[in-house]
């Protein structure tokens, strides 16, 4: 059984003051199984992200459902983590503090939450900044702060809301590669929205593509290259085959969102 | 001068110190160069001697302890309740859709204008002076406080749900913490407001607080004595806002981090 299946979910923004309703989602099916990582990849105002946030529990559904485990989704909930573009951190608590915060509003002991901190402090590179305050931290390492606050609750699926988007390039691609290190040790299930095609082919196992506004998923493809995956697969040839057919995917409907003059 | 390029910590000193050097200085050249009757304003010498005498004979200083202490006294009590009503206003919606629009009627209220309605109610005890400070700043600490709870970053919110947070407590460890430094912030700026109450309330039926020997001192015409009270408030003013300044850096080290 698949672990979060997404069933003709679909999203219909209301129109304000007369506005024609905006229609963000068309009924979109997706099946996602035990840790997989998939990639949601499409033009801007796609729908993606309202996709990602519908599952996540902070939107909801116009029509159809999301199961998690066979279990309808209602509200957020502890069981799927979400890392957001935005930088999320709580900025009155301290690094570890913040990895900690899941753990606390389940009760965990201090031993525990010591324990699974250290853990995943070192994991995503933060050791010597445990007591420093999200202000003090660059954007890259406020970015690997919430995503150990995500995996610290041990959820069931992780979901990526384009995390590394406000990054610079460079960094962009080291947080890719510890971004996989982490999955590789955890095996979670992911689903990462990015509207970057290197990052999509890189990260998952199975890419999905998204079309322009209305949003649905017009095709998708696996991506078999081994883990540990290193940054030198970007430049092989079986990359390059991924690379081309999903730039030919994306363009289409670039070109169709550019054309229906969507917003972003 | 350049726009906007920062003045160095020293400088920025000097200035501040320069303003009260220049400022005393014309008043010192306005009233002891002859250009200003002495009825109408004390020199600063008077000033200080006037000083020197209500502190020591008339016990100057039992005043200053009873003003503050019902500075103190109503604004602890307008902070107790206001707070609480200000973070469940802001927190939820439908508390605040009923507080509300009665909060910012009473708002515009004028404290002083209480005054003789309260002498009607309390008399002219210590409770008319609680009450004028505590209707002086309770309303407008409501507001602010549910203003400050309610504007609180969205995604932050999201990210608390996502990380297990109950309803409750996503107030009690969002909410509250993330506008804790701006409470503190409006409790200064309302406590500096509960000041000018305290003196009003004073000026009418009072027979102790600084107010009081500020009208006692009109009737002698004793200018040097007026002039001293105002600056003892001012310096009083100063020094709390100052600890209250401090007390917040100390408290929420990460809010001055922006």
């Amino acid at each position: 059984m698949a672990r979060l299946s997404i069933r003709d979910v679909s999203r219909v923004f209301p129109g304000v003051r007369g506005q024609p309703d905006t229609r963000a989602l068309e009924a979109t099916r997706l099946e996602v199984g035990d840790n997989d990582f998939i990639t949601i990849l499409g033009p801007s105002g796609c729908g993606k992200s309202t996709l990602l946030r519908i599952v996540a529990g902070l939107d909801f559904a116009s029509a159809g459902e999301v199961l998690l485990d066979g279990e309808p989704v209602a509200g957020p909930g502890a069981d799927r983590g979400m890392v957001f573009q935005s930088y999320t951190l709580f900025p009155w608590l301290t690094v570890r503090q913040n990895i900690c915060f899941g753990l606390r509003e389940k009760g965990a002991s201090d031993a525990v939450q010591r324990d699974v901190s250290d853990t995943l402090i070192a994991q995503v590179g933060l050791r010597g900044f445990e007591d420093h305050y999200p202000k003090m931290l660059s954007g890259g390492m406020q970015q690997r702060t919430a995503l150990a606050r995500a995996l610290a609750n041990d959820p069931k699926v992780l979901l990526m809301d384009e995390p590394f988007g406000a990054l610079d390039h460079q960094t962009r691609e080291l947080m890719q590669e510890l971004l996989l290190s982490v999955w590789e040790k955890h095996l979670k299930t992911v689903l990462f929205v990015t509207h970057d095609i290197d990052e999509a082919i890189f990260m998952a196992n199975r890419v999905v593509v998204m079309t322009a506004r209305p949003g649905r998923i017009k095709h998708e493809e696996r991506v078999e290259f081994e883990h540990p995956r290193g940054y030198r697969i970007k430049t092989s040839a079986r990359f390059a085959e991924h690379k081309a057919r999903l730039t030919e995917e994306i363009r289409a409907e670039t070109l169709r969102a550019a054309q229906a003059g969507a917003p972003d | 001068m350049k726009p906007l390029t920062p003045v160095g910590a020293p400088a920025r000193v000097a200035l501040g110190i320069g303003f009260f050097v220049v400022f005393v200085a014309a008043w010192a050249l306005a009233t002891l160069g002859g250009f200003v009757s002495k009825t109408f304003l004390a020199d600063p010498l008077t000033m200080l001697l006037d000083g020197w005498t209500l502190v020591t004979v008339h016990g100057f200083a039992l005043d200053i302890g009873v003003t503050i202490w019902r500075v103190v006294g109503g604004f602890v009590l307008a902070a107790v309740f206001a707070v609480p009503l200000g973070v469940l206003m802001g927190a939820y919606k439908p508390v605040e859709a009923f507080f509300e629009p009665f909060v910012s009627f009473a708002r515009y209220l004028p404290a002083s204008a209480f005054i003789p309605l309260l002498i009607l109610w309390a008399g002219i005890g210590e409770t008319q002076k609680l009450l004028v400070i505590f209707i002086g700043s309770f309303f407008q600490l409501v507001l602010m406080v549910a203003v400050v709870v309610g504007n609180t970053r969205r995604d932050l919110v999201e990210a608390a749900y996502t990380l297990g947070v109950s309803d409750r407590t996503l107030v009690t460890r969002v909410l509250m913490p993330n506008a804790a430094p701006e409470i503190a912030e409006i409790l200064r700026l309302v406590l500096g407001w509960a000041w000018t109450y305290v003196i009003v309330a004073e000026l009418v039926g009072s027979s102790s607080g600084i107010g009081h020997m500020i009208t006692d001192s009109q009737a002698l015409l004793a200018t040097g004595q007026i002039i001293f009270g105002i600056i003892v408030i001012g310096l009083i003013g100063l020094v709390t806002d100052f600890a209250f300044k401090a007390a917040n850096r100390r408290l929420y080290p990460w809010a001055a981090l922006r």
